[in-house]
């Protein structure tokens, strides 16, 4: 289960609508046992492209580090289909690089956005369940 | 004084758990040479078949990207910090 807090939610949405028609990305920052985002940092799209994404190298590492100064690790990907459905790609699939990752997707191809997520394996996607909400205390 | 070495999560499987492992100064390619040497689990994910580095790997010294340095063979003098990410791509290409 990915838990996404309203306003990373938001700037999610926010940025993938700013960079459209160009695929957007960033990195989750939380905590990997529990699925649960804290931070969200978005990163520049060195493809610069509306079909493939590369996350930039130095805004990987600026966002690694910031993520371990809070105490947090990065658990996971956005990044934005424009025109298809939020699905991975054979390519998605085929670079996922950490069994252990998140890779969420937001779609903005309808008026209404949607995010979803999946674990990615030696080639086998599962989705997984998203939430938005504020985040659990207790957690 | 030997580099510090800081591994991904998904490397660290095979160095026995461990986020950050010392190296002997040397080129960024001599560093990964060592590491392979020594914790041969990681080969695949580092180098090619042919022995070069993969593609899908980010190596930085000091928090620069080695592809804006001397790539393979960046110096990592004593004392200095290399970091192993592995690369996040994707798309319909």
């Amino acid at each position: 289960m990915l838990t996404l807090p309203p306003d990373v939610y938001h700037d999610i949405v926010a940025q993938a609508l700013d960079e459209a028609p160009l695929e957007c990305c960033g990195l989750l920052a939380g905590d990997p046992d529990t699925g649960q985002v804290l931070r969200y940092f978005r990163c520049t799209n060195a493809a610069a492209s509306a079909r493939v994404y590369t996350v930039e190298a130095r805004d990987q590492l600026r966002a690694t580090r910031r993520a371990e100064d809070d105490g947090l690790e990065i658990i996971g990907v956005l990044h934005s289909h424009t025109h298809t459905p939020p699905y991975p790609s054979h390519t998605d699939i085929t670079q996922a690089p950490d069994p252990t990752w998140h890779y969420a997707i937001v779609s903005i191809a309808d008026a209404e956005p949607s995010l979803r997520s999946f674990r990615i394996a030696d080639g086998v996607v599962a989705e997984e369940t998203v939430v938005v909400g504020p985040v659990d205390s207790a957690g | 004084m030997p580099v510090s070495v800081r591994l991904p999560t998904v490397l660290r499987p095979h160095a026995a758990g461990q986020s950050v492992v010392e190296a002997s100064p040397g080129t960024v390619g001599a560093i990964v040479a060592e590491l392979v040497g020594r914790f041969p689990g990681m080969k695949g994910n580092l180098l090619t078949d042919t022995g070069e580095l993969q593609r899908f790997v980010n190596i930085y010294v000091n928090d620069e990207d080695i592809r804006y340095l001397d790539k393979s063979d960046t110096a990592v003098a004593d004392g200095a910090e290399l970091t192993i990410l592995p690369a996040v791509a994707g798309g319909l290409a």
